[in-house]
Order: C-alpha cells, then sequence, then structure tokens
C-alpha cells in the first residue's frame, strides 16, 4: 500500500510536538514511548501497521480542542480513533501523525425516553448505548456485529450498519447532531434533538467521513422503543438464484422484515462444523427475523413461509421459543469466527442490487477458482450489501497478494453490476485506490471539494478515501 | 426568456454558458425563486429504472410527482417519507416534481418512524455551478462508499446544484392502516399523549395535533391483523388521555394525514406561515410564544404557525434549540427576515464554503439560502 512520504520537518519537531501536547492534556494522556504507541499501529484491518508519532488520550470536548489547536499549528496529521475496529484501515496511523483517541470519553450525557434521544460522548461503545436506555424498555437501533467493542464515533465516521438495518436503517438515519471539533480547533454544533437540519444537511455530510472533516466528541443518537417480541425463521434452498427469488418476492410482498440473511454452501459448512448449529446441507440459507407480538409475527412468518414453500424449499425450520431461535441465529452470529478457524481471512463489504445475486455469487465463484483461493458469502440479503470471505494463508508468500487481488476483481464486479465497494466498512486505505472505479473524476473532486472546505490543510486522516493521484494537487495546495 | 434542456449535457452547457444568476425549476410549484433566468428542470423527465423486488427506484429530476405515486402505487409501495405538496398552502400552481420534492427536503407525518427525505435518497447526479457533472451515491441501499454527497443535496434548494436524477429506496405501501384520535387536549396534554404513542412498542408512524379542530391523530400501518391487534392495544395506552375514536377506513385515513401534511388548515387564509422544527417536548412552549394558530405534527416535533403577516417569529420564540422557516410571506418580510434561520458563524461559514466550492460563480438561486445567514 503506497503511503506518501512522512513529513520530515514535523519528525525533526516531534519532540517539541510532544512536549506542547503535554502542556495542555494530562500527564498520563500523552503516549509517546515507542514502547507503548505500537499499540495503535493499526486497526483490524491488521496487514497494515505503523506507529504513530504519538498517542493522545483527551477527557473532553475541550482537551480535544486545545490538542487540535497545537497540532494545527504544528502542521501536524491526526488520525482520529475509537476502538480500532475498522476492518478498511481506517484509523491506520502514518509515522508524521498522532493518533488521538476517544477511548476515555464514554460517559452518557442525557437520556431522554420521552424525546427519544440519547447524548453520549463519541468513545462510547455502540452495545452500551442500547445498554443505558435498556431499563426503560428503549434501544439504540443500529447493530454491527462489533458492536460490543466499536465506539459510536467511529460508527458515525463509517457510517456503520448491522443486521437490523433493513427495518431500522443505518447510523446516519439515527443520527440526529454531533458536537465535532475542526481540525483547527473550533467547536461546532451541528443539529440537536430535533428532526431537521437549519440548513445544508451538514450532519448528512459528516456522517461517513471517516474521520477527515472533524472529531465528533459528543453525539445525540436516536432511540426506540423495544418491540414486544422478534423470531427468525430458517428457509434452505439448494440453489442461490430460488434463494435470491425468493428474498426478492418477500420484498414484493409488503413484509419488512427486521433482517434477511443470507449464507452460501461454504459458509453453511464452516459455520456449522464451528458452531453446531445444525444447519441444513444446501446451496442457500436465508434467516428472516420479523418483529411484533406474538399473532403479528405469526401473522407476517404465515406470509413469509407461504412465499419460501412456492420456491420449493429443502428445508423450512421454524422456531417454537427462545431456545430454539437462538439456535436458527447461532451459525449466523458465529460466522466470522468459523470463517477464522479455517484460515486467514479478507472480508468484503460491496453492495449489489438484489437482482444480480445470483449472477454475482456464479462470478465470484468462478473468480475465486481462476485465483485458488476459497470463497464464502455471508451477507445482509435484504439490501444487498454482501460479505464474501476470502480464505488464505498468511504465511504463505504472495497469498495476501492474490487474495488482495481476487477482493479488487470481486468488488470491480459488484460497481460493474450497479452497485458500490462499500457497503458499511468504509474505504479507509483498504478501497482507497479502487475509487476510481466506482467514481469518476469530477465525483471525486466534488467529495474533495468538501474536505477542503473542512479541513483546508488536509491535515486529518491522511491518505484515507481519495487515490493518491487524485489528491496531490489538493493536498500541495494544502502545504 | 427560460432554458429548457432536455439532457443533462444540455444541461450541464446551459450551466457553464450562463452569464448571470439562474432560478432552478422543477414544476414551480415552491414560489421561493429570486430574479435570474429561469432554468427548467422539466424537460428531463421519466422513470429510469424501477425494480420492486429491491425497493429501488431511479428517476429524472424533472419527473413528475403524480408520475411516481402512479407506478409506485400499481406494485403497492411508496416512498416512505410521504413528500409533502403545499400548492394550495403557498397558493401555487404547476406540477411538483420529484427533483423539486429532493431539493425542497420536505417530509411529511412517516418523519418519525420512517426518516426524511434524505433517509429515502440513495443516489444523485447533479450539475455543480461550474456545469461539471457529478453522481454521488447509486442505487442500492447500503452505500458507505466516499462521502455522502447525496444527504447534502437533499434539502439544499437547488444553490449547490441542479439535480438530474435521484434514486431511493423504498418502502411496502401498508396494507392496511388506522387513525386513532383524540378531542380537546391542550397542546402540553397533546404532547404527552403523543409521546405515550411513540414512546410505546406499537411503531406509530404519524403523531399530529391540531388545536384548530381539537383533535389529536396517532397513525398505525401495516399487515390488517397487526393494525387491528395495535389499534387495540393502543387504545388502551391513550385512553388515559380521554376516549378515543379508531378509524379504519383507509380513504378517510389518507385524507387526515394528507390534510396534516399539507398543511391544509392554513391554506387560502391570510398570514404568515412559519414551519418550526424543535425537540418535541420544547414544542407546546414555542407554540405559545408564537402565538397565532399552531399545528403539531412529528409528535411535537414540527410545530406549523399562522401569524399576522409581518410578524417576526423568530424573535418572538427566542432563542430556542432548534430553527424556524419562513414558509408563506410576502416578498418584503422574506426579505426582511430570511427565509432560513441564522446558523451560527462557524456553521455558517462552512456552508458558505461548500457553497462557494460547489458554485463559486454564485449563480445557483443565488441568495435563496445564505439570506439569512447574510442577516446573521
Ligand atoms: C468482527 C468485526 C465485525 C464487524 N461488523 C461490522 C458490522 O456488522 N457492520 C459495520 O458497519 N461494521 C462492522 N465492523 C467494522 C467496524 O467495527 C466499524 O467500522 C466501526 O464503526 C468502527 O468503530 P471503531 O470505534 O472501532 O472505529 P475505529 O476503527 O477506531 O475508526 C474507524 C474510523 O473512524 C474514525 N473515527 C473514529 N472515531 C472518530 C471520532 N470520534 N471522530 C471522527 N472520526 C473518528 C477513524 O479515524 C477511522 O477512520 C466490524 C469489525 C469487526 C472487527
Amino acid at each position: 500500500m503506497e503511503m506518501p512520504d512522512p513529513d520530515r520537518g514535523v519528525l525533526a519537531r516531534s519532540a517539541r510536538i510532544v512536549a506542547r501536547l503535554a502542556a495542555v492534556l494530562p500527564e498520563d494522556a500523552v503516549i509517546s514511548d515507542p514502547l507503548e504507541t505500537r499499540a495503535y499501529e493499526c486497526d483490524a484491518l491488521t496487514a497494515y501497521r505503523c506507529p504513530p508519532l504519538a498517542a493522545i488520550l483527551p477527557s473532553s470536548t475541550a482537551e480535544v480542542a486545545a490538542a487540535l489547536r497545537v497540532c494545527h499549528e504544528e502542521g501536524v496529521k491526526v488520525v482520529p480513533r475509537g476502538a480500532g475496529t475498522s476492518l478498511a484501515g481506517g484509523a491506520l496511523p502514518t509515522a508524521d501523525s498522532v493518533i488521538l483517541g476517544l477511548a476515555r470519553m464514554t460517559a452518557v450525557l442525557e437520556i431522554d425516553t420521552a424525546d427519544r434521544v440519547i447524548r453520549v460522548q463519541a468513545g462510547r461503545t455502540n452495545l452500551s448505548v442500547s445498554g443505558a436506555v435498556a431499563e426503560h424498555d428503549f434501544f439504540y437501533a443500529p447493530d454491527p456485529s462489533s458492536q460490543l467493542a466499536c465506539a459510536i464515533g467511529g460508527n458515525i465516521a463509517m457510517n456503520s450498519g448491522g443486521a437490523h438495518c433493513l427495518k431500522y436503517g443505518v447510523t446516519t438515519n439515527n443520527l440526529l447532531g454531533v458536537t465535532m471539533v475542526t481540525m483547527a480547533g473550533e467547536v461546532i454544533e451541528i443539529g440537536g434533538a430535533h428532526l431537521d437540519p437549519a440548513g445544508l444537511d451538514l450532519l448528512g455530510l459528516i456522517c461517513g467521513s471517516e474521520g477527515q472533516l472533524g472529531v465528533v466528541t459528543e453525539a445525540t443518537l436516536r432511540i426506540l422503543r423495544k418491540p414486544e417480541g422478534a423470531r427468525p425463521v430458517l428457509i434452505g434452498y439448494d440453489s442461490s438464484e430460488v434463494a435470491g427469488a425468493c428474498v426478492s418476492d418477500i420484498i414484493k410482498a409488503g413484509v419488512l422484515p427486521v433482517a434477511i440473511e443470507f449464507m452460501d454452501r461454504p459458509c453453511i459448512r464452516a459455520t456449522d462444523d464451528f458452531s453446531g448449529a445444525g444447519y441444513p446441507d444446501c446451496e442457500a440459507l436465508l434467516i428472516v427475523e420479523v418483529e411484533g407480538s406474538e399473532d403479528e409475527i405469526a401473522e407476517q412468518l404465515g406470509l413469509i413461509l407461504q412465499i419460501a414453500r412456492r420456491h420449493d424449499p429443502v428445508e423450512l425450520r421454524e422456531a417454537s421459543d427462545a431456545d430454539e431461535a437462538a439456535r436458527i441465529w447461532l451459525g449466523r452470529k458465529a460466522a466470522f469466527g468459523a470463517m477464522g478457524q479455517l484460515g486467514d481471512y479478507i472480508c468484503l463489504d460491496g453492495t449489489i442490487p438484489v437482482s444480480s445475486l445470483p449472477l454475482v455469487l456464479r462470478r465470484i465463484g468462478e473468480l475465486g477458482a481462476e485465483y485458488g483461493h476459497r470463497v464464502a458469502n455471508v451477507f445482509h440479503a435484504g439490501d444487498g450489501n454482501m460479505h464474501p470471505l476470502i480464505l488464505f494463508d498468511a504465511n504463505a508468500p504472495g497469498q495476501l497478494a492474490s487474495a488482495e487481488a481476487l477482493g479488487a476483481e470481486i468488488l470491480k464486479l459488484c460497481v460493474e453490476v450497479g452497485g458500490c465497494l462499500t457497503g458499511e466498512h468504509g474505504v479507509g486505505i483498504e478501497k482507497r485506490d479502487l475509487m476510481s472505479v466506482q467514481y469518476a473524476p469530477a465525483d471525486l473532486e466534488a467529495q474533495m471539494a468538501v474536505k477542503d472546505v473542512f479541513d483546508p490543510g488536509w491535515l486529518l486522516n491522511p491518505a484515507k478515501v481519495f487515490p493518491l493521484d487524485a489528491s496531490s494537487a489538493h493536498r500541495v495546495a494544502a502545504e | 426568456m427560460s432554458l429548457d434542456p432536455g439532457t443533462e449535457a444540455a444541461l450541464a452547457e446551459a450551466v457553464r454558458d450562463a452569464r448571470g444568476p439562474l432560478v432552478v425549476r422543477g414544476g414551480g410549484t415552491r414560489g421561493l425563486g429570486g430574479g435570474g433566468e429561469v432554468l427548467s428542470v422539466a424537460g428531463l423527465s421519466g422513470i429510469t429504472l424501477y425494480e420492486p423486488g429491491a425497493l429501488t427506484l431511479v428517476a429524472a429530476a424533472g419527473t413528475p410527482m403524480a408520475e411516481i405515486a402512479a407506478a409506485l402505487a400499481a406494485e403497492r409501495q411508496m416512498l416512505a417519507f410521504e413528500p409533502p405538496d403545499l400548492r394550495a398552502l403557498l397558493g401555487t400552481g404547476g406540477a411538483p416534481t420529484i427533483g423539486g420534492a429532493v431539493a425542497s427536503g420536505a417530509s411529511g407525518p412517516r418523519r418519525v418512524q420512517a426518516g426524511a427525505c434524505r433517509d429515502s435518497l440513495i443516489g444523485v447526479r447533479f450539475v455543480d455551478g461550474s456545469g461539471r457533472v457529478v453522481r454521488n451515491g447509486g442505487r442500492v441501499m447500503k452505500n458507505v462508499t466516499g462521502y455522502d454527497l447525496v444527504k447534502l443535496m437533499a434539502g439544499s434548494h437547488g444553490t449547490l446544484g441542479v439535480l438530474t436524477e435521484v434514486a431511493f429506496k423504498l418502502r411496502p405501501a401498508p396494507a392496511s392502516m388506522a387513525t386513532l384520535s383524540l378531542a380537546g387536549l391542550d397542546p402540553e396534554r397533546a404532547l404527552a399523549a403523543m409521546t405515550a404513542a411513540l414512546g410505546s412498542p406499537f411503531d406509530v408512524t404519524g403523531a399530529a395535533h391540531l388545536p384548530g379542530e381539537g383533535r389529536t391523530l396517532v397513525r398505525i400501518e401495516g399487515l390488517g391483523g397487526s393494525v387491528d391487534y395495535r389499534a387495540g392495544r393502543l387504545a388502551a395506552v391513550l385512553s388515559a388521555f380521554g376516549a378515543v375514536a379508531v378509524e379504519r377506513d383507509p380513504d378517510a385515513v389518507a385524507a387526515d394525514w394528507a390534510a396534516v401534511r399539507d398543511v391544509a388548515a392554513f391554506a387560502g387564509r391570510p398570514g404568515d406561515v412559519w414551519r418550526i422544527s424543535v425537540r418535541p417536548s420544547d414544542g407546546p412552549g414555542v407554540a405559545a410564544r408564537a402565538g397565532g394558530e399552531a399545528i403539531h405534527d412529528w409528535g411535537g416535533g414540527l410545530v406549523w404557525v399562522l401569524v399576522p403577516e409581518g410578524t417576526d417569529l423568530r424573535a418572538r420564540i427566542g432563542p430556542v434549540a432548534g430553527h424556524a422557516t419562513l414558509v408563506r410571506a410576502a416578498p418584503e418580510t422574506r426579505a426582511r427576515l430570511g427565509t432560513f434561520h441564522p446558523e451560527p458563524a462557524p456553521v455558517a461559514a462552512l456552508s458558505a464554503g461548500l457553497r462557494a466550492r460547489f458554485d463559486p460563480r454564485g449563480i445557483l438561486n443565488p441568495g435563496l439560502m445564505d439570506a439569512a445567514e447574510a442577516a446573521a
């Protein structure tokens, strides 16, 4: 992965920069010992590592602002970091950058179930936001699989999704306001507990901007009352075409499940061996979940099963109690862990129009054979967000490179059929150089114009999202 | 003179060649335009892709709303955000277009459950102020590839670019619906009733209070049996606030909510109309300070008020976490008070910076959105 040359001037001044940061932050909030900065050398895309010049752990918006003013004056690049679970290398440092970690900013600032909002500091984990309102029977809807670890600030930066977003939307649909500090150290408030932006929708722009427009320190999030109940049904088919047609018919019938998950044979095998979920031996497996009271669940599942039967399933499994429901989800929830047992893997995240599902699955199979890698597919079928998992052996020379090359081919395929490179994990460095596959130069220029406005010095989260050749003029102009 | 290009390329050329300000027009229903040459988008029309099985629709920006509504109705689907039709309120004519709906970013009562226009919008093509064609987002529901200019374009009133194509995720139209109503509540009690409904697990898709008629309305939608069940449970919750009437006739339910959506109660009546977006619990207080007559939608979070002409409503309501937009007024009032709420200086600077980048010559609907900033 090509990265810009580190700024020699900054490296030469590192002692002074660290001292200036220490002057505005508590003593234990500045980390510059190389042994300790190693802890921040990568995120969950572990193939790429680089220790930062320093890491800082501010505890308040005021401290974030003070630290950013120092970095701005010194011309030091800053990489915001939540929990470091990004799969795209979004939080990868550069050698001349300071990691700004939100790990100490985890407070709940306000809970208001009448206005249905919660306000938290951005370092708070996703799951503990729901946890904070659980006693009132409320929850925060976006539920990435990493929710135990990942932080709200990271979710906002990546516009993260989850299994239930078919009904509830992704982060951007559940975010009402932020306190954000610009690279220049200015604190701005955008949105709040009201539903509409006052002027241009800057909140919508900030969400999903991968930490390149500002550091989010607080967020106001929409919370919802928990549904009365939820239940999945498992449906097996002997072809992915038929499973795809079934998904499409369910959607057309006017039921809106909260989740429709899809696994293909390699994934079913691996997860079943690993978890003992007892999944049927078939080509394609759907898990469809609906919510409501007992009667409402029965009404929706009745309709879904009727549609499923029309397509001649090899298996239809209903859950009569919580235990059976958990067993249906067991394998799906263990899917990533199961694949990890089989070896190293790259997890892709492209989205495709649901109608292209059979074609894309067939092509992925062919491409996998061509490159000599096994590929298992697990994904959110309701919205076309695929997660092909490419297996490889990190210890075998050349395997990472060929797995990455296969990944790039699969993502190009997603774009070709009318989809996109990433549905929820973000571009980071991982998909940076593929951006020009999806976007024409003018499309990228328009996005980079936004960066110019928010961070004219191009100091925040450097070398991510935009191909280096596309951004070079902007970066040179910024110097 | 007016420009009426028939293709995106021709539209881009018209913008490139423009020598002065352009007034971007969809169906011409908003009546917000300032001075300048009219650039009509009506020539870019037609649904380019509709996949009911994927809940997605793509259309040229000038496509009439009526055409889109008819296509969706045939598949029993809908745009979830319930775009308002404000022609009667504003006293304007014309046929609303889908691009106009996106540019105004307005959303109806279902906002509380299904999100706003910007939440349904998944892709755009537009021509920026330099005449460059830009694409962002696409036709799939989940897409975090690069910055989200889709949201930025929704509600930007044509000041950052001229929309040429828009893509949406859709919802199935509900098979069944019900309105539960209460009579004679004051705004505080009405807020409490709406809050109880929205805080219940019964998936409320609309909550409005119409003081003029003395009615408080709560809507539920879905499969028939489910609506029966939830209507019963919600009626029990709401009975704490008075006698609950349940309306199940689809035409009657639709008519009630169309009236809320289109602010029908203020149509044809003298006075200025303002739209105030607030935290729901602040709604009754804001309405009281505003004076005049109010309509509360979005469970209290959206307050429409009808006040005497020329009223400086922002001064009346005082500092509030939220904002007030002037929707209908004489041009002098609009010029004096500004359509949009002044933004805090650092936010206004970012907005101005974006406008300067997307429309460096300042020719797209100039002054439409930044008048209020200038006043700040
Ligand atoms: C096992 C596993 C499962 C996953 N499942 C899902 C899933 O189901 N859905 C999904 O969408 N993602 C998933 N992810 C990806 C990842 O968890 C998300 O992208 C998550 O939102 C990252 O949050 P984080 O706090 O770890 O952020 P980090 O990894 O620390 O940072 C991610 C990005 O956010 C920026 N950032 C962080 N905090 C801030 C802030 N306060 N202000 C500005 N920018 C900031 C960083 O600079 C970086 O660009 C998964 C990851 C793993 C490892």
